[in-house]
């Protein structure tokens, strides 16, 4: 099994930490990940992308051109990173501030209100959990349990607390994905 | 005790370098290498082994107070960024002249100039045929993964006392900036200066003993005729190197028809293209020198006759080619692909190019 991933959004929205927890839930069940996140000036006020691959085997580029899945949380990232899935892949986005829809044919797309759910949570910071959650019902690549370790290693211990809240809303993030085509 | 983590490039030499016993650090911030002081800021090893960690007031600074550390004989590494590493070139020449143990980190960002903060290969021609004035060689090792940042650190030094030579540790903003899954080596003691001493002889300025000659550290020579056999030993121990310490990892270079020759991250995405190579038939086999100097030119000498074309991919515009030119020695057709200004080439790219440049069409 080899999941090449990006995620792209805004800096801010918790793109980085969200690559970061899939990363160490790989780990947690003894897979090759790598994490490759843009750096530098644009993610100050402006688009943020990582690249994570977890695998079975020994990773060969971190670098890709083409994504089995992207998971998108901007309208510039939509319109960046579209084209960027492989045919067959699936793109999952958060349509809101979205005005240009994907046009893709030849993949799967699906939606999840990050935005709304976390707001219905009355916690915007759990919008990042609630993506991963819509990503982990459609490829479930890593164990709940693994990502409940993820977490605590990703986490400083003081926030350890907040685990509950997370594992909440990636539930929510589960149940309220939806297939637009 | 094996430890998996998960952690940027920059952070596993940070660790490495506390997990080796070294006496101390000097740097200063620039991106994208300013994880390794921050690291090393936060994890406070002063408290934890005694070794010192430093900001300086400029990276002139810095690799001067690894001259001086490394005279006495420490175990002292300083880091930077491409024009970083060229305001330290004259400290860099300054220590091979005289034959000072230590280690440099150089993650490179694009040139020239201040450049870009996004990841290069550019400095390749800088690490390896000089940088600073004199004839002096640095033994560079390219670093391909978190994993080999980590590793490289202990080896770095074995090397540098081993042949009391200054080693460069040629990496990049993409290896620096990644996360990937790194085991740690178990924490080493710091060496007393009689330990260092007993293991690498006396040459260190530690305080002169009775009964021994003074050990003087000094790049400075008036007399031609001494300069000169001093350089006559500098070349010697250079040749040694040579002979002992060329590092290469060959991948699929069994029944290749065509071969890549990429370090660093740049062999990282080769592998992709071999395997894209395989999906469309291409037969594609990879040469990656782990050290850049000593450059494993025989390695790609021999393997040249097995294949129809060698294509080397560097995040610049044409550096090591040379090297592999110089070691085919005109008997295969040798091209470059690069892409350079902080760009990243992609493995589709690298494919397209090597189908456009050696199989034409």
């Amino acid at each position: 099994m080899t999941e090449e991933l990006i995620i792209a959004g805004f800096g801010g929205q918790g793109v980085l930490s969200m690559g970061k927890i899939l990363a160490y839930s790989g780990i947690m069940q003894d897979q090759e990940v790598s994490w490759l996140p843009s750096y530098g000036p644009e993610m100050r006020g402006g688009t943020a992308n990582v690249s994570v691959i977890i695998s079975d085997e020994r990773i060969s580029s971190p670098v890709l051109q083409f994504f089995d899945t992207a998971i998108i949380l901007n309208q510039q990232s939509l319109d960046k990173f579209q084209e960027a899935v492989k045919p067959g892949g699936v793109l999952l986005y958060d349509p809101n501030g979205i005005t240009h829809l994907p046009t893709r044919k030849d993949i799967k797309i699906y939606t999840i209100e990050g935005a709304k759910e976390a707001s219905a949570l009355k916690n915007s910071k759990t919008f990042n959990m609630i993506v991963l959650g819509a990503y982990l019902k459609l490829k479930p690549i890593v164990k709940m349990e693994n990502v409940i370790k993820g977490l605590k290693k990703s986490l400083p211990e003081r926030h350890h607390n907040l685990i509950p809240m997370n594992e909440e809303a990636i539930k929510v993030g589960m149940d309220k994905v939806k297939q637009v085509s | 005790m094996e430890e998996i983590k998960l952690m940027k490039g920059n952070e596993a030499i940070a660790e490495a370098l506390i997990r080796a016993g070294a006496d101390a650090y000097f740097g200063y911030p620039i991106t994208p290498q300013s994880e390794i002081l921050e690291y090393l800021m936060t994890e406070e090893p002063y408290k934890r082994t005694g070794m010192v960690v430093l900001q300086a007031e400029s990276e002139i600074a810095a690799i001067n107070m690894v001259y001086g550390a490394g005279a006495c004989g420490k175990k002292v590494m300083t880091s930077s960024s491409s024009p970083g590493i060229s305001l330290k070139q004259e400290g860099i020449s300054y220590i091979a002249g005289s034959e000072i143990p230590c280690l440099i980190v150089n993650v490179v960002r694009g040139g020239p100039g201040l450049g870009t903060i996004q990841p290069s290969q550019s400095d390749y021609f800088q690490s390896v045929k000089g940088g600073g004035h004199g004839d002096y060689r640095l033994i560079v090792l390219a670093p391909a993964s978190v994993q080999e940042m980590a590793d490289f650190v202990q080896l770095s030094f074995d090397m540098a006392f081993k042949y009391r030579n200054p080693v460069l540790i040629l990496s990049d903003g993409l290896i620096g900036q990644m996360m990937e899954k790194v085991i740690l080596p178990p924490q080493q003691e710091r060496l007393t200066d009689e330990e260092v001493e007993k293991r690498y002889g006396s040459w260190a300025t530690v305080g002169k003993k009775a009964g021994r000659e003074r050990n003087i550290i000094t790049s400075l020579e008036l007399k031609s005729e001494r300069q000169e056999k001093h350089n006559h030993k500098l070349q010697a121990k250079y040749r040694e190197i040579e002979k002992n310490e060329v590092r290469f990892e060959k991948i699929n270079c069994e029944n290749a028809d065509y071969l890549l020759v990429a370090f660093g991250s740049s062999a990282r995405i080769c592998q992709k293209t071999i395997q894209l190579g395989k999906a469309k038939g291409i037969n594609i086999g990879l040469i990656r020198p782990i050290t850049l100097w000593p450059f494993p030119s025989e390695e790609i000498n021999k393997a040249a006759d097995k294949v129809k074309g060698i294509l080397t991919v560097e995040m610049n515009a044409g550096q090591m080619v040379e090297d592999v030119r110089l070691a085919v020695n005109g008997k295969r057709k040798v091209e470059h692909f690069g892409r350079y200004g902080g760009m990243i080439p992609s493995p589709d790219e690298v494919l397209t190019a090597l189908e456009q440049k050696l199989i034409g069409g």
